[in-house]
């Protein structure tokens, strides 16, 4: 029964063997998928290339469609796995100023690594801003904190927000992932084509 | 004209099965370690690591560096910094295969490379100041937190994208 570490089914002394053996899949991963390319990233907000958008929810679909499915045969317990928190404000303002940070800089932490190993220097430099970022927010924490630590409403899913049922949150998610896909190709063929 | 790698190492992957293989790993990494992945936390961990080298005193008294330093391990003893450095291994492999590396600054023609720098290290700064205010990046807070359905997760992602398309027009003279 998954999680395997937690519950002992796989010991501690494992954990950074997987960590570095799961970051090389997904650094190949996503540097094969074309993620070290700044002006590939950022071309799904000019509607010249949409690979973001389709890498990203594809993944979004199968990972949750999987969990959920190993929760239902019975070797993943859901119920175990970390929730990421709601910070309300925090999610927003924070998501906002990555917004503003992806397009400005083209990259995002994840595909910037990539970008840098395989030697982009404007990676180099967008990897030592996020770095200067980090030091700002640590050194102006207190400043941050009412956003940080407030409007705390727990680890909680969709399912708790809007009692929605899990399932149907999942089936609801893949079409509009999957309307997404043939939009963003209708889309593509409008726009004018740019080469990079 | 028949395009493949050995003409034009810009091929990448079909994104469907790109996002395909990254799903199955994410899949696999809630599996066994009943968390998800991430990126901008190696970033954190080698921020504090570097403050606490440099002005010990001073990151003990910060409120924030002093919740990841303890005294008898190194802040980056952590999965994620692992993670991080598995990110780069597997990168340079793939860029390896396809024969992608090299040292450059990619920018449009329309730019000098100068402001291609100017706005990365910007961009990064903001990234990296909105990844601590959201306590995750794409990959951590949105990807990670969708895959278990985390309402923040979603309002992360939402509140990217949203921003990135609002302001995507006064930034298009560096992409487009």
């Amino acid at each position: 029964m998954g999680p395997l570490i937690p519950n002992g089914i796989i010991s501690m002394e494992w954990d950074s063997i997987i960590a570095i053996f799961i970051g090389i899949c997904f650094g190949f991963v996503l540097e094969s998928s074309g993620f070290s390319s700044s002006r590939k990233l950022a071309g799904v907000f000019y509607g010249y290339d949409f690979a973001v958008l389709r890498v990203f929810f594809t993944a979004a679909a199968v990972s949750v469609i999987g969990i959920y499915y190993l929760d239902y045969l019975g070797y993943l317990d859901v119920s175990q796995l970390y929730v990421h928190p709601t910070y309300l404000w925090g999610a927003i303002i924070g998501g906002v100023i990555m917004g503003v940070g992806f397009v400005a800089g083209g990259f995002c932490p994840g595909t910037s690594l990539c970008a840098v190993a395989i030697g982009k220097l404007d990676a180099w430099v967008y990897v030592l801003g996020i770095m200067i970022g980090v030091f700002l927010f640590s050194e102006l924490y207190t400043f941050f904190e009412p956003i940080y630590t407030g409007y705390f409403m727990g680890n909680i899913t969709l399912m708790d927000s809007f009692g929605w049922n899990p399932y149907w949150i999942i089936f609801v998610f893949s079409i509009i992932a999957v309307v997404a896909f043939a939009v963003s190709d209708m889309v593509r063929k409008r726009v004018k084509k740019v080469f990079y | 004209m028949k395009t493949d790698n050995k003409t034009n190492s810009h091929v990448y992957w079909n994104p469907y099965f790109g996002g395909f293989l990254l799903g199955i790993i994410i899949i696999f990494t809630f599996y066994l370690t009943g968390r998800g992945l991430g990126a901008s936390g190696a970033m954190k961990s080698s921020v504090v690591t570097i403050v606490d080298q440099v002005a010990p005193t001073h990151a003990e008294n910060n409120a924030y560096y002093s919740k990841f330093i303890s005294k008898d391990d190194s802040p980056m003893n952590t999965w994620l910094v692992f993670e991080a450095l598995g990110v780069l291994i597997g990168a340079f492999i793939s860029g390896g295969l396809a024969g992608r590396i090299k040292w450059r600054i990619q920018h449009s023609p329309k730019i000098s490379s100068k402001r291609r720098l100017v706005f990365a290290l910007g961009g990064g700064i903001l990234f990296g100041l909105g990844a601590q205010i959201a306590r995750g990046c794409t990959s951590g807070a949105a990807l990670s937190g969708m895959a278990v359905l985390s309402t923040g997760g979603f309002i992360t992602m939402l509140a990217i994208f949203g921003s990135a398309y609002a302001v995507a027009y006064f930034f298009r003279k560096n992409w487009i």
